[in-house]
């Protein structure tokens, strides 16, 4: 996988993960690029986009769109796959997730996919072990702030 | 400094956290940008501040600010900082925010090696972790090749979690630090095997994706990969894996037919790995009809599903089989061109991808009208550009042999020329250019239509960028010039291409133009001379005069030059025209003759000029083949024996079998035969070959429409067929020329009759000989293909185990073994000799409770017990089998119980008493090794495990279950690992004062005390760190890193042994066998 991207119905970026080293100039070109031609299609739509040399593959979660870029020779099915995981996972996470929750806990919402996914291959395909992990770095953070001049892990964050 | 600490925490209240940071922006909706400019100078100033808590706050907004599209590229030193907190709260915002906001060029990078390299030893696993995925994103060459090693030794770290992690992100190191692949290799593999499944995908992931970019060097992992695929159940493992296997394929056709069971099994169970299992079959499959129906079948049933993703999918696969089956896709028409009329522009590409094998000359026009259709309808130049390129593309495929009107796709090539913003004008135009050249029939029909662009060219110009429409001018100009007399109105033509609008046109088109504004006067003149009225044709050569000089003062060279030239000629033409003289003939007589297509292969027609012996030798050639070149090709006997081995001429077809046969098996039992790759071997003794991988002959639903027979074996019969009607024909003949005595010269040429009579059991060997070389081709596809041999050397490097060999006394003699004892012993031969046979004995006492003997059948004998330095629990032991009887021995099992403290590693879901099967057989008198892996977890004793073989003796007559008992001997030599240590580290060691020592003396040893030296370090792998006189010190390691420190010293047949390590009955027992070696000389 190149590279992975939220944003909203209304085009807003809400999570973006490259691969790929890549300047912010050509990121940004991108992402304003693929934005417009995703929110573009119609739902009854299938997934998947040609898109310069890359394949597109996104799909919409509410009002979020979930999009990521793949190579010729990757498998569609299993993107989509990875998407749908994503989202189960932040779901699992937040407990039946909105856009909101990613907004405000966008660190977290990172953490979860780097959990996932590690240089855009998938690490673990276990949703447990994914939780499992997060839960206990988050749980290694709090324990530490606690520690420290007695903040709460919120304010700290 | 509690006090700045209180201080910084009432300061932070008053500070925006990313929450207030998102509100806030969210509330400003109107003025963001200036919002967010205030929020930038808060976080510069909390950055300035000493509370690491502050920063790590700021840097977490600078990350929200910099997906929002903001620069904070200014603030990746502080980011640096955050990342070094020992805390892992902020730490982990560090790594985000690094990951997030570091590319290859940010120079702090640099300032990170010694930070990361820290946190990846970290012993909390979870620094490890955000340090690895963090460096996933951003690592650098510089950074993969200082932290290539590091990240090496996290692959066999003891947590899965870190495990798989490192695992993955080696595959980023190997794409930025090539030069870790090889080193790396091994481990990599080792851990297809894991027995975490996290693990395991992971490592099948890198491998996969290795293997993509370059598939021959990992074609000796297929056996291992065709069982995980077997015996996977986890299916984004096993589209991976089939990814690969889609890569290999096309490098080992035999491999494809392998694969073709599992994968129609595959296919049957779950969809999703459907497209994966069609990709790869379709291209790697190379006849394999019955499987590609399958596939275009449930195909059929992805495009009609509703899903569009699946009618998505289903077409791109369609389109991989199109390429090598195409029959088998044709039928299927009516469903691609209803895929046409698809709202999904997605769709609607994949499916003209496969219109391309679906035309024939029957509906060529019908989908080519349908595509117009589409072209006029399609909004976005990407897709109408698609479409333009798959038209021409269908109408001109294999020479136009779908094409049966040409005025029908000259219309459609104009057609096309109305569309606006195209980037195929050129595409359009060499298509017109071959059309008219190449149809003859064509080219009034042609010239009338250009004639007609040209006339309009003003609905052309506007887009005149570089392959824009206008190209087409550039075509059309030169249709009409060169077939100028098709022309209905040649003047209007000339006159339309000398507009001045012309000039804005791009220079090559011009000049076509000029030139061809030349050929149109001869043609205009021509017609004009025989009319009476000459002022007519004074008025056409003034047009000439009076446009030119525009085209003269061009920029372009070419322009101006034909332009001027063209100038001059009408000149002296109208002059010549004012003095009545006839110019028409000899204007025309410039562009006499046609100019012809040439065909590539032209040449071949070109007469071979008499004189001229393309084959005949330059120089004098080598007298060998002078000979065989100079035999006469017509007497057919004559050429086979080039072929023929003449011993081999009496072998029949059995013999040849079972020599085959027992070769097989030779090499199959032989040590030195060289199977796969030697390194897999050594690690997964029980991996077949890729000839072991059974093919088995599947059952399809679907009808075969072609027999299975393969093109090359039909053929094969047709020759054999052919050879005998020549052979029956020929006897006759002899026969004849028998009977009628006439035998000449010409009978000796053919004298050889019995080679002809074999030739068809030649062709039998030659095929059946060719397999084994087939098969020595994956093996050695390694070592041969690539130059460096990438997996197969031995590795260089100090990582690499060394090897101790204990040889039994027969094996011994070997001169291998004894240069190695000349080495060491430096004495007197004579003594040597004795001390050779001393240590015969030794080593005989020494393995007489390791070798067993039964019934005179079978040996069992352990040739080596072998620390595994990456894992600290693992021992790795090798076995000699040796077959003594003179029966067949097979189906062997090594069974070992285990105790408490050492176990048999077993495969995953064998049971705790199962034992392991020997991957080999034995044919009477073979010896084999193999490998078995025990995972011990205290090494501080030594120990014995009781274990048992079985095994079936198969004699002619019958076959017998046998049962054979042995012990184990793990000493604790066994676990040390001889493990170089330079003089001042160990000084260091020895004054840190954590070892615990312990002595020894040993009386009466009469051997030199280099002897005494080599023998300790030979067989209690040891090394010497330094030796004065008759004193040396000596160290080495255990497999869980205990040090081992001797210091030896010897006086008057005393030897005394002072000895330090951390573990004092690892130390005890250690001593104890130096001991015993000692007392057995």
């Amino acid at each position: 996988m190149q590279f992975m991207l939220l944003f909203s119905r209304q085009g807003k970026l809400r999570l973006q993960k490259w691969y790929v080293p890549l300047s912010d100039k050509e990121k940004k070109k991108i992402t304003r690029e693929l934005v417009q031609t995703v929110l573009a299609r119609k739902p009854k739509m299938c997934s998947f986009l040609e898109w310069r040399d890359l394949k597109i593959v996104y799909k919409r979660y509410a009002s979020l769109y979930f999009c990521c870029a793949i190579e010729d020779q990757d498998n569609e099915l299993i993107t989509l796959e990875i998407i749908h995981r994503y989202v189960e996972l932040l779901d699992k996470y937040f407990g039946s997730v909105c856009e909101l929750d990613i907004i405000f806990n966008f660190e977290k919402a990172y953490f979860i996919l780097d959990e996932f996914l590690l240089g855009g291959e998938a690490q673990e395909t276990s949703k447990k072990n994914v939780l499992k992990a997060i839960e206990q770095a988050d749980l290694l953070q709090e324990n530490q702030s606690e520690d420290w001049g007695g903040l709460a892990a919120e304010e700290v964050l | 400094m509690a006090l700045k600490i209180v201080k910084g925490s009432i300061d932070r209240m008053f500070d925006k956290n990313l929450q207030d940071l998102v509100r806030g922006i969210r509330n400003h909706k109107e003025d963001e940008a200036k919002y967010i400019s205030t929020c930038i100078d808060e976080i510069k100033q909390e950055l300035k501040q000493d509370n690491i808590a502050v920063k790590a706050n700021a840097v977490c907004k600078l990350t929200y600010l910099q997906m929002l599209g903001y620069d904070v590229s200014w603030a990746a030193f502080n980011i640096v900082e955050v990342m070094s907190s020992s805390k892992f709260t902020y730490k982990r915002i560090g790594y985000l925010a690094a990951s997030q906001c570091f590319h290859e060029g940010t120079d702090v990078i640099m300032l990170t090696t010694n930070q990361i390299r820290k946190d990846l030893s970290s012993p909390n696993q979870y620094d490890t972790g955000v340090a690895l995925t963090g460096l996933s994103c951003f690592v650098t060459p510089d950074l993969a090749r200082d932290l290539a090693n590091d990240i090496m030794t996290l692959m066999s770290h003891t947590k899965p979690f870190i495990r798989k992690k490192a695992v993955l992100i080696m595959y980023k190191v190997f794409l930025k630090y090539p030069e870790s692949l090889r080193p790396a290799f091994p481990r990599l593999k080792e851990k297809l095997e894991d027995p975490d499944p996290g693990v395991q995908s992971a490592a099948v992931n890198v491998i996969c994706e290795l293997a993509r970019r370059n598939p021959k060097n990992y074609l000796s992992l297929a056996p291992l990969f065709f069982k995980l695929m077997t015996s996977s159940t986890n299916n984004w493992v096993l589209i991976k894996i089939i990814k690969l296997f889609g890569a290999l394929t096309p490098l080992e056709p035999r491999l494809g037919k392998k694969l073709i069971e599992p994968l129609t099994n595959l296919i049957h169970r779950f969809l999703s790995s459907v497209i994966a299992v069609l990709i790869s079959l379709s291209s790697g499959m190379p006849n394999h009809s019955a499987s590609i129906q399958l596939c275009v079948q449930k195909l059929r049933i992805l495009i009609e599903d509703s899903d569009q993703n699946l009618k998505y999918l289903g077409l791109l696969a369609m389109s991989k089989i199109l390429k090598t089956h195409p029959k088998s896709v044709q039928s299927h028409k009516d469903l691609i061109l209803q895929c046409l009329d698809d709202k999904d522009e997605s769709i609607r590409l994949r499916a003209l991808d496969l219109l391309y094998g679906m035309v024939s000359k029957k509906n060529l026009m019908e989908i080519v009208k349908k595509l117009m259709v589409h072209v006029d309808k399609a909004e976005g130049t990407t897709y109408r550009d698609e479409l333009l390129t798959k038209i021409i593309d269908i109408c001109s495929q294999s020479n136009y042999q779908y094409i049966t009107n040409f005025e029908w796709y000259i219309s459609i090539l104009v057609e096309l020329t109305r569309l606006e913003g195209t980037r195929h004008g050129h595409l359009i135009a060499s298509q017109m250019l071959d059309v008219a050249i190449r149809v003859k029939a064509i080219r009034g029909f042609a010239v009338l239509q250009m004639a007609t662009l040209l006339d309009n060219a003003h609905m052309l110009t506007g887009n005149t960028q570089r392959n824009g429409i206008c190209e087409v001018l550039y075509a059309a100009a030169w249709i009409c010039g060169e077939f100028s007399d098709h022309l209905e109105d040649p003047l209007q033509t000339l006159e339309a291409m000398l507009r001045p609008k012309v000039a804005t046109l791009p220079g090559h088109i011009q000049a076509v133009y000029i030139q061809n504004a030349a050929k149109l006067f001869a043609t205009v003149l021509r017609a004009q001379e025989g009319v009476p009225d000459s002022q007519k044709a004074q008025e056409t050569s003034q047009l000439l005069i009076d446009r030119l000089p525009l085209f003269v003062q061009s920029a372009n060279l070419e322009v101006q030059e034909r332009a001027s030239c063209v100038l001059q000629l009408v000149k002296y033409i109208q002059k010549l025209q004012q003095k009545e003289v006839a110019v028409a003939e000899e204007v025309s007589a410039l562009f006499a003759g046609e100019l012809n297509p040439v065909a590539p292969k032209a040449q071949k027609k070109v007469p071979i000029p008499e004189g001229l012996d393309l084959d005949a030798w330059i120089n004098e050639p080598p007298s060998e083949s002078e000979s065989e070149d100079e035999k006469p090709r017509a007497v057919f006997s004559q050429e086979e024996p080039r072929h023929t081995r003449p011993r081999h001429t009496e072998v029949d077809e059995k013999e040849l079998a079972r020599r085959r046969e027992a070769r097989k098996q030779e090499q199959a039992n032989n040590p030195f035969y060289i199977k796969a790759s030697p390194s897999s071997q050594k690690v997964y003794p029980e991996v077949p070959g890729v000839e072991h991988i059974p093919v088995v002959q599947i059952d399809l639903s679907v009808p075969l429409k072609v027999p299975g027979m393969p093109m090359s074996d039909q053929y094969l019969k047709m020759e054999e067929e052919r050879r005998q009607k020549e052979k029956e024909e020929k006897k006759k003949k002899e026969k004849k020329k028998k009977k009628e005595k006439r035998g000449r010269g010409r009978k000796h040429e053919s004298g050889p009759e019995s080679e002809e009579d074999i030739t068809p059991a030649h062709t039998v060997d030659i095929v059946t000989e060719e397999m084994p070389e087939v098969g020595s081709r994956i093996n050695f596809a390694l070592s041969n293909d690539c130059p460096p041999s990438l997996f197969c050397r031995p590795l260089a490097d100090s990582e690499k185990l060394p090897v101790r060999t204990h040889r039994p006394t027969d094996i011994l003699k070997s001169p291998v073994e004894g240069a190695e004892l000349e080495s060491v012993s430096q004495e007197p031969k004579k003594k040597s000799k004795k001390d050779k046979k001393e240590k015969k004995k030794d080593k005989e006492r020494k393995f007489l409770s390791m070798l067993l003997y039964l019934r005179a059948l079978l040996s069992v004998q352990v040739y080596d017990i072998q620390g595994n330095l990456q894992d600290g629990s693992q021992v790795v032991v090798s076995v000699i089998f040796e077959n003594k009887s003179t029966s067949f021995l097979k189906s062997m099992e090594f069974n070992v119980l285990d105790s408490l403290n050492s176990k048999l590693q077993r495969p995953d879901g064998a049971g705790p008493h199962d034992g392991l099967s020997v991957p080999f057989q034995l044919p009477p008198g073979v010896s084999n090794e193999a490998r078995f892996v025990f995972s011990v977890q205290s090494i501080v004793m030594p120990q014995k495990l009781k274990g048992t073989l079985t095994f079936i003796v198969k004699s002619e007559e019958s076959s017998t279950h046998e049962k054979l008992d042995f012990k184990l001997h793990f000493t604790c030599t066994s676990y040390l690992i001889t493990t170089p240590c330079y003089s001042d580290a160990y000084a260091k060691l020895l004054e840190s004062g954590d070892l615990k020592s312990s002595s020894v003396r040993l009386e009466g040893v009469s051997m030199s005390f280099h002897h005494l030296l080599a023998r300790i370090c030979f067989h209690h792998h040891f090394s010497v760190v330094e030796r004065i006189d008759s004193c040396a010190s000596l160290y080495s390691r255990s497999i869980q890193g205990h040090h081992v420190c001797l210091l030896v010293k010897t006086a008057d047949q005393t030897v005394s042994i002072d000895a330090k390590c951390d573990e004092p009955s690892l130390l005890g027992n250690v001593l104890d066998e130096i001991k015993q070696t000692f007392s057995m000389c």
